[in-house]
């Protein structure tokens, strides 16, 4: 068999615990063969040893011990599939609120959110809280399965009445595209084989949705191209390249370039790549370039092409607060961006977010899992976008300057819905 | 669009820069294995044309394959590195862990040897080529996985890992293990291997052995597995999926002996590498979350 280039998709799954996020996952790897025998009889004879039937298909992902005792999932699994059109990596995310960092973990790189819902309960507000999370985090498209339908007869009016409600609150939230499918992953419905049980029902199963998304990858956008110098290379004669990872668009020999925050113009002498030298660099390629320009520039800096980033000490930004502590102004602590760490400092809190009604109330500190816009103040100049623009550059996170516990994610700027 | 093997490479080759810019000590585990021979060709990639900017450290339990040791020296040597070896035998004789016999598994014991060479020599950060498609706990784990001063992983308090900010300060005493791999399947590592046109050992590909059958795994005879009463030693033609002690690696009943052979084996067998090859994983329903906490790789 020849090895066929495939396009990547990220997708992570989203929605409140128990609703059977892992179940859904376990039965789209069983159902396309993506397990080997040896890890479909561990899963059997976990489930025996646990009294919960012949196959908990949860088990597939659920892989720790502590989460097959208590049946939930504490931290992400990574999976990957490949079918005849596709390859995926899949993030099957906790749905428990004190696992919301994980779930934030999960979706941080997601192109896509699988959104998974109980048919029986609708919108909950931890479905509602990781639905925001996913608009914030930037996922634009999602495929909601409507699950455990064999629970509810099939009936189409109680799977319209949680797409309803779940339409209003996508079309609030920002997500361009939509999907929604009535499954049962528990028995297979409309997971990969479209059911006998809804008749009335027309539309994609999960795995053709998945197959068919056309969601972006996303660290690739047309809003100029972004490389955030990791490390400087020497090369033999004296010259200097400049290595990182490349997002945004694309890069070229020749393209007019500044170095910021220094603010220098020059050009693109050469790129050089893992497989020799390019004309043209793609978004998530690891190159290294020469500049025409005599420079000092090095590690935190970043080379841009137009539209520029803003150069700044001081921007609001949404955080997503997972510190044991309330967030409050005046705290100091770490921030990384890019491949720059320095300084930070809260200096406004604006508000919190009511994940009821997406209101931003006034707050004097962030508890965890809350989220809320502030203003940071930064001790270096960081060359930042707005993250609706750029995942990358308008990305950070706020570490613990004692512990270096990573305590919040931070995107810049503030989303339309909030 | 970008080929998948491209993008592959350029996340780790990130991987390997971002811990090498935050961290002041790291090392880079090599096995000798199809990972750990990826893993240090992508970081001769990373930092060229310049040397590699840490040594490359090899968990020595004294019961490896000759093949792999010979292409550990060769593969150590044609990129330059420096080569750091800790030996288990040497845990054996400080008396810091017992010593299982000559045909006992030292598989274990290597935890030991591993975290007490990383104190030793100070490291603050251990790449090691472990792939989440591997295991189930494995699936579990960040790309940079902090580690205690005992060298725990503690699995319900992960550090958050979002988008590409990975994050690898430690304090005196703590370390990381980063995996610059973790998104590889296996299946991939052998395209990159035959893409790359890289060299590896021996013993990946078929060859003639004489091999005894023990609890439904293929052992080689040799100086760790002699054959049991009642055992019948058979010349089969085989090769290893994966490469570990000799003792507790199974080899695999196989014709492949090129790398498109082996890439076509891969792509459709219904066994997994570690389910068909190895019995260190079999002991219990975690056995590798249960290593993993204690500070296995």
């Amino acid at each position: 068999m020849k090895p066929v280039h495939k396009d990547l998709l990220r997708l992570a799954t989203v929605g409140s615990v128990d609703d059977g996020k892992s179940t859904l996952i376990g039965r789209l790897l069983v159902d396309t063969r993506q397990l080997f025998d040896d890890q479909l009889d561990a899963v059997a004879a976990a489930s025996e040893k646990r009294g919960v039937g012949d196959l908990d298909l949860s088990f597939v992902t659920d892989g720790l011990r502590a989460e097959r005792e208590q049946g939930i999932t504490i931290d992400v699994a990574y999976r990957y599939a490949t079918t005849p059109t596709r390859k995926f990596i899949i993030a099957d995310c906790p749905g428990h609120v004190q696992y919301t960092r994980n779930m934030a973990t999960g979706a941080s790189t997601a192109d896509l959110a699988l959104v998974v819902l109980n048919v029986e309960h609708g919108l909950k507000e931890q479905s509602r809280r990781h639905l925001c999370i996913a608009a914030l985090l930037g996922v634009r498209s999602i495929v909601v399965a409507v699950n455990k339908m064999d629970e509810v007869n099939w009936s189409e009016s109680a799977y319209l009445s949680v797409v309803d409600e779940l339409e209003t609150l996508a079309k609030e939230l920002g997500f361009e595209s939509v999907i929604s499918i009535p499954v049962s992953a528990l028995l297979g419905d409309n997971v990969v084989d479209p059911s006998p049980n809804t008749p009335w029902y027309t539309g994609p199963t999960v795995l053709h949705a998945l197959e068919t998304s056309d969601a972006g990858s996303w660290t690739t956008t047309n809003r100029g191209a972004r490389l955030p110098i990791q490390w400087v290379l020497r090369q033999p004669g004296g010259g200097r390249t400049y290595a990182g990872m490349l997002n945004g668009s694309s890069l070229h020999v020749g393209d007019k370039v500044t170095l910021l925050p220094a603010n220098i113009e020059t050009t693109v002498g050469a790129i050089n790549s893992g497989s020799g030298p390019l004309d043209e660099a793609h978004a998530g390629l690891s190159i290294d370039v020469d500049l025409a320009a005599e420079t000092d520039a090095g590690r935190g800096d970043l080379i841009a092409t137009a539209p520029l980033p803003t150069v700044t000490k001081e921007f609001t930004a949404t955080i997503c607060w997972f510190g044991e502590n309330p967030l409050q102004v005046g705290q100091r602590l770490r921030l990384k961006h890019t491949t720059k760490v320095t300084p930070v400092r809260v200096s406004a809190l604006t508000g919190v977010v009511d994940i009821a009604t997406l209101s931003v109330d006034e707050t004097s500190g962030l508890s965890t899992n809350e989220i809320g816009l502030a203003t940071l103040q930064t001790a270096d100049s960081l060359a930042v976008d707005d993250y609706r623009d750029n995942r990358v550059t308008g990305s950070f996170v706020l570490i613990d300057a004692v512990t270096n516990a990573t305590v919040a994610a931070g995107m810049v700027g503030r989303a339309a819905f909030l | 669009m970008i080929d998948h093997l491209d993008l592959l490479e350029s996340h780790a080759i990130f991987i390997l820069r971002e811990v090498v810019a935050e961290c002041e000590r790291p090392v880079l585990l090599f096995s000798g294995g199809k990972d750990s021979a990826v893993l240090l060709h992508l970081a001769a990639k990373a930092f060229a044309p310049q040397a590699l900017p840490f040594p490359v450290m090899h968990i020595d339990t004294g019961q490896n394959f000759p093949e792999v040791l010979e292409y550990r020296d060769r593969a150590v040597e044609s990129i330059g590195a420096r080569l750091v070896v800790a030996k288990v035998q040497d845990s054996i004789d400080q008396g810091k862990v017992v010593d299982p016999g000559p045909m006992g598994s030292r598989n274990r014991l290597q935890t030991v040897t591993l975290l007490d060479a990383i104190t030793d020599n100070g490291f603050d950060a251990a790449f090691g080529g472990a792939r989440r498609d591997e295991d189930k706990a494995r699936a579990k784990e960040r790309i940079l996985s902090f580690r205690d001063a005992f060298g725990q992983w503690d699995p319900r308090q992960q550090r958050p890992e979002l988008w590409q900010l990975y994050q690898g300060k430690v304090n005196p005493g703590e370390h990381l293990r980063a995996f610059p791999l973790s998104d590889w399947t296996e299946l991939d590592i052998w395209q990159y291997i035959e893409r790359e046109a890289m060299d590896l050992p021996s013993i990946y590909f078929a060859h003639e052995r004489d091999v005894v059958l023990r609890d439904g795994m293929w052992l080689a005879v040799g100086p760790f597995v002699e054959p049991a009463p009642g055992e019948k030693v058979e010349r089969l033609t085989v090769r290893f999926r994966t490469v570990g002690d000799a003792n507790c690696t199974g080899a695999v009943l196989s014709n492949a002996a090129t790398l498109a052979e082996i890439i076509d084996e891969v792509a459709i067998a219904n066994v997994s590498e570690r389910g068909a090859t190895r019995a260190d994983d079999r002991f219990s329903e975690t056995a590798m979350e249960d290593r993993k906490r204690e500070g296995y790789f």
